[in-house]
């Protein structure tokens, strides 16, 4: 069972996710490497149900997706409302909140 | 008479199980229908016709009747527990208890569990515990809540969120009803917390003031404070019984003492706490009056059902662990007997010297939770119990009372020396009720007050508490004293509005009346001296319950105490007359000296025995009079306007340093360092997310790191 290699790629893929979220000024960007870093972890939870021969950690993974297309509409939403706000998806102009 | 009702409890259930009628095993149905209540209010209640105000009165009216059915099941489950023992000779009304012999009784609470969620060991459940004290408070909260549900219906006839307010009333009453028949410290704590929340939604109702709003965050986060307590105290009962959140259990585990003295000297301590915030006790009283800032049904509410009384119901709740933790039964000081006796007399003198009649009642609301607390601390559990009962009648009146004089006869003013005098002749219902409150309150004898305050004090004198009798007596001297001030300055004199004052509509007076009826009779509910002792009997818990005394009445003590609260009714007065010779109401002497035949009996009485005494002995003028007047004019006079000016001036000095002072620039530094600390924090807030991002990855990063070194 070739394990390392999956791990491998979703360290990858996850890694990728995080410099697109602190980087990216574009809201829709942002979004898409969440998307990102959470099929990176789908990968490892597939990738280790494979190797234990255990099915949980794809009902987890199914969920995880599911629930993943909710937090898309809604971050989509924000970002719809921010673009009408500030005629920009970006994100930098949305700072109102500072101490 | 000793009582020993603790018990074992189990084997007794077990042997008088019996089949509960339908309502009382599901009683959870009666917070239910507030919180549903509630929702209907706030989704659909703006576009009904009477905007949301039906629901309401709807749901707690039906509420109030499935109440009073539970308290007849309970009684019913009472008497008939104690025929299947077949011990007791109970059967019929009034008949004194005869089943107090130790270990012979044993009444189960009704209760029903469910499993809220497991967590590996520990199995959460939630659950209703229903017994005499359960039962008892949801017909007081229900009635209370009933009456000034319809109360609002005028007095917030044209509020911008009328609507709004009504959501908010059930949900007040719905939580409070939650906490009441909590079976365990959990759910307990999560009605405190909700009743925390709602008042601070109904304080600040009218938020656009900035006053009102202030007064709203004030009374959220005094009261939070305590809270912190009670939360320790839930976390240490919880392990101090045995990983238990039962309150039963957790009684039980207290009484046995299990896991030693100390722990339970630590859990009593945090949740009387909690109690001092939530209850208004000295040095957390300061939110109390603030919250005036509110409507005043809201006040009369907070004051009389759902706020302040879930800190004594707290105490009645888990005696177990305050008689262990501060060992109530030696007859020693503790610090919850400490803490009401001076908050008994801090908030009676400080009533003394407000203007506003909604503070002359919250500050006498402060003194009054000092006697229960008090009472709960020396061992006189029925006694607090009762007095809560009784309390929550009359100071409903005497709120709704204010609110009817702001409403009708001061126009929206509270101001007793600015707007309001001689409004006796314009409001006749709201005066005789207001009347019989205040006599009530003072403990004046036949009413609801006097049974109560009797219980307290005897039972602290005969448990060895003789320094918190006096105090007790002491303060029911000052509360006489300050309602009498009260009510001159309200209703007699004259009219000093710029108004029109009136008799208030029916939606008021009704429930003035309703009130009034209760503030006479409720005391006869456990008037000891006449032999009905219904709290004793079906009130008091009798199982995982400390051993207290059941006093026997004392003729003596309830004469002295009665004599106390008359001579201070009297000597206010005289005060008060003097005052109008010299002071700023000129006039009036001519008017009052005409009048003085004229003046309701109760004032009249109370003020010819004393007042009158040198005019009668002047009038003689023969050299033995003359002497006696000699005497009377130089030292009785000079001692009773010594008292009188002294007991003003203690507490406006109290009120300017220690209230003022101290206690509020102690929370004012608070605030600041707090602010300081926050002018630090807020470099941090750039309000962009992707840098709260960076941080929250630099700090998984961080954490990881160490999870592996740490390998």
């Amino acid at each position: 069972m070739i394990l390392n290699q999956f791990l491998i790629l979703a360290a990858v893929l996850f890694c990728i996710g995080i410099y697109g979220v602190l980087v990216r000024r574009n809201g829709v960007l942002v979004l898409m490497s969440i998307e990102l870093m959470l099929n990176a972890v789908n990968l490892n939870l597939i990738a280790f149900s494979a190797y234990l021969q255990e099915t949980s950690g794809q009902i987890f993974v199914l969920f995880v997706i599911t629930i993943a297309a909710a937090e898309v509409g809604v971050g989509l939403a924000i970002i719809l409302l921010l673009f009408r706000n500030f005629r920009s998806p970006d994100l930098d102009q949305a700072q109102q909140l500072k101490g | 008479m000793y009582r020993l009702a603790l018990q074992t409890s189990t084997e007794y259930a077990e042997k008088t199980e019996i089949a509960s009628p339908w309502l009382i095993s599901h009683a959870w149905v009666i917070p239910l229908l507030m919180v549903l209540s509630f929702v209907i209010i706030l989704l659909f209640g703006k576009r009904m016709p009477k905007r949301g105000a039906e629901v309401g009165i709807t749901a707690v009216g039906a509420a109030f009747v499935m109440s009073c059915i539970t308290v007849f099941q309970w009684i019913q489950h009472v008497d008939k527990s104690l025929e299947g023992e077949g011990g007791s000779a109970l059967s019929g009304f009034g008949k004194s208890f005869a089943f107090s012999t130790p270990g012979e009784s044993s009444v189960a609470p009704i209760t029903q569990t469910w499993d809220w969620w497991s967590n590996g060991l520990i199995k959460f459940t939630a659950g209703i515990q229903i017994d005499g004290l359960a039962v008892m408070m949801l017909f007081v909260v229900t009635f209370i809540s009933l009456l000034v549900h319809v109360y609002s219906t005028a007095y917030m006839e044209h509020d911008t969120r009328y609507t709004y307010f009504y959501a908010a009333l059930s949900l007040f009453t719905g939580s409070m009803l939650v906490l009441v028949v909590a079976d365990n410290s959990l759910m307990l704590l999560a009605g405190w917390e909700l009743v925390g929340v709602c008042s601070f939604m109904l304080i600040g109702h009218w938020w656009e003031e900035k006053p009102n709003s202030s007064a709203a965050i004030k009374a959220f986060l005094t009261t939070r404070t305590g809270d912190i307590g009670l939360l320790l105290g839930v976390i240490v009962t919880f392990f101090a019984a045995g990983q238990t959140f039962n309150l039963t259990e957790i009684n039980e585990a207290a009484l046995a003492g299990r896991g030693g003295h100390t722990i339970w000297l630590v859990g009593a301590s945090l949740l009387l706490m909690g109690i001092i915030g939530k209850s208004g006790q000295f040095p957390l009283h300061t939110w109390l009056p603030d919250a005036m800032a509110g409507p005043t049904p809201v006040s009369a509410l907070i004051h009389a059902a759902t706020m302040v009384v879930a800190g004594v119901y707290l105490g009645g709740r888990l005696y177990g662990v305050f008689w262990q933790g501060f060992s109530i039964g030696d007859g020693g000081m503790n610090p919850m007997a400490i803490i009401g006796a001076i908050t008994i007399i801090v908030g009676a003198l400080l009533a003394f010297v407000q203007d506003d009649i909604k503070k002359v009642l919250a500050y006498s609301t402060i003194s009054q939770l000092g006697y229960m607390v008090m009472g709960l601390g020396v061992g006189a559990w029925v006694g607090a119990i009762f007095h809560l009962f009784t309390h929550a009648f009359f100071k409903a009146l005497l709120f709704l009372g204010a609110g009817s004089i702001s409403h009708s006869g001061s126009h929206h003013s509270f101001d007793m020396k600015k707007d309001m005098g001689g409004l006796r002749k314009f409001m006749p219902i709201t005066f005789a009720t207001f009347m019989i409150g205040s006599a009530a309150l003072a403990g004046v004898v036949p009413l609801a007050g006097f049974w109560s305050k009797d219980e307290i004090l005897a039972t602290a004198g005969q448990s060895g508490f003789h320094f918190f009798q006096i105090v007790g007596i002491a303060g029911a001297v000052l509360t006489a004293a300050y309602m009498t001030r009260c009510i001159y300055l309200t209703f007699f004199g004259e009219y000093r509005g710029h108004h029109h004052p009136h008799e208030s509509p029916k939606a008021i007076t009704v429930p003035l009346i309703i009130l009034a009826v209760f503030s006479t009779v409720a005391g006869l509910a456990n008037a000891a001296p006449l032999g009905i002792e219904k709290f004793v009997e079906y009130v008091e818990p009798r199982q995982a319950f400390p051993p207290i005394v059941v006093p026997e009445f004392e003729g003596i003590l309830a004469a002295v105490s009665v004599m106390a609260v008359l001579l201070s009714v009297g000597v206010c007065s005289y005060l008060w007359f003097r005052k109008d010779q010299l002071g700023p109401f000129k006039g009036l002497t001519q008017r009052n000296a005409a009048a003085r035949g004229g003046y309701t009996f109760l004032v009249n009485k109370y003020y010819l025995d004393v007042l009158y005494t040198d005019v009668v002995v002047g009038g003689i003028k023969g050299p033995l009079a003359r002497s006696a007047y000699w005497f009377n004019q130089n030292i009785l006079d000079g001692v009773v306007n010594g008292i009188g000016r002294g007991a003003p001036a203690i507490g406006r000095g109290l009120y300017k340093y220690v209230d003022q002072g101290t206690v509020d620039s102690a929370y004012n530094g608070l605030a600041k360092e707090t602010g300081a600390a926050g002018g630090l924090l807020r470099r941090l807030q750039s309000g962009q997310v992707q840098r709260y991002a960076l941080l929250i990855v630099i700090a998984i990063a961080i954490f990881s790191i160490a999870l592996i070194l740490a390998k």
